[in-house]
């Protein structure tokens, strides 16, 4: 508590310059992050739209820009970095990121591998 | 922007919020636990998804019932949504004035709105070209996986119109701040999961 009634009085002291640099800095951070977004997301919808490449190329784009997106709206919207100094905050998302991977991983194996034996119709 | 200590994930208010500053560590914590098993969930639904994109039981399919003027419009009006969001975000954090960060979240929330009409739009189209849940496993999985997205947008727009109804009856106090903070979260957290749908439903049904 102590510490935090010095830092403020010491953000107070802090001239009004330093909070507008800043404040200009993370609005460019928005901007950057918007232009990011937009950009990952005309290059698949054009080429959806206009390309005549090969289903399987097409299907590699989509799926590059998809996670560059999601990469660029963490970093520049949800502002998750790889400096944190909060570990439970990584291991939160990461335990979900295994969770996730195991979970959806095996249903694609175990159900297309059924398909494959079983079912061919079903194989896309 | 590094000066201040980050008490949790996310954009943090900085000590010049004080008391707020203090609140949001657990409550965005605890929010962001709340947006990864929410996460699972989805992750869940596109595996289901895709294991039924075979299964269209003679039915229609990803050609006959996809749009892709109408799924770019739905994703140009998300992805400007979270923008004025963040843009609304920084209006509270650098206390700007009131009406500067009203006016965002008012943009905001027209934006998401207008998604919702749009998916509703859609989804009416869909079931006249005889694109119903029940037709196939394909459409179940569709049903299961799109409007639960769209559903969490409603709540979302709910939540803001609630927001910003305290923002007018109580003023900018420390519940009003942190539960913005904390539909900023859910707001962009809804834009990553639509880039799923837009990539894996739209494009990849239709390319």
């Amino acid at each position: 508590m102590n510490q935090h009634t010095v830092s403020s009085r010491s953000t107070h002291r802090s001239d009004a310059d330093e909070t507008a640099h800043t404040k200009r800095a993370e609005q460019r951070t928005y901007l950057w992050g918007f232009g990011l977004a937009l950009i990952l997301t005309l290059i698949p919808f054009g080429l959806v739209a206009f390309g005549s490449l090969s289903a399987g190329t097409i299907y590699i784009v989509i799926g590059a820009c998809a996670i560059l997106q999601v990469v660029v709206h963490f970093r520049f919207f949800l502002h998750i970095t790889l400096a944190r100094n909060k570990r439970e905050d990584l291991q939160l998302i990461l335990f979900t990121v295994l969770i996730l991977t195991i979970m959806v991983g095996g249903t694609l194996w175990i159900l297309f591998n059924l398909y494959y034996r079983m079912m061919p119709d079903m194989l896309p | 922007m590094n000066s201040t200590s980050t008490r949790h994930p996310g954009l943090n208010l900085g000590h010049a919020h004080g008391e707020a500053h203090e609140a949001s560590e657990e409550l965005v914590f605890g929010f962001w636990v709340f947006m990864m098993s929410d996460l699972i969930i989805f992750g869940l639904l596109f595996a289901t998804y895709i294991t039924m994109l075979g299964g269209t039981a003679g039915g229609p399919g990803p050609h006959e019932l996809f749009e892709l003027k109408s799924a770019f419009i739905e994703t140009m009006l998300l992805l400007i949504s979270s923008f004025t969001f963040g843009m609304a975000s920084l209006a509270l954090k650098y206390r700007s004035d009131r009406k500067v960060l009203v006016g965002w979240l008012v943009v905001t929330l027209l934006l998401g709105l207008g998604f919702i009409a749009h998916e509703l739009y859609d989804f009416h189209k869909m079931f006249s070209e005889g694109g119903v849940p029940s037709r196939s496993g394909f459409l179940s999985a569709f049903f299961a996986l799109v409007p639960l997205h769209g559903l969490h947008v409603t709540g979302a727009c709910i939540w803001l119109v609630a927001l910003l109804g305290q923002i007018a009856v109580h003023g900018l106090d420390t519940p009003t701040k942190t539960g913005l903070m904390r539909l900023a979260i859910l707001w962009h957290f809804l834009d990553v999961v639509w880039i799923g749908i837009f990539s894996i439903v739209y494009l990849g049904g239709i390319a």
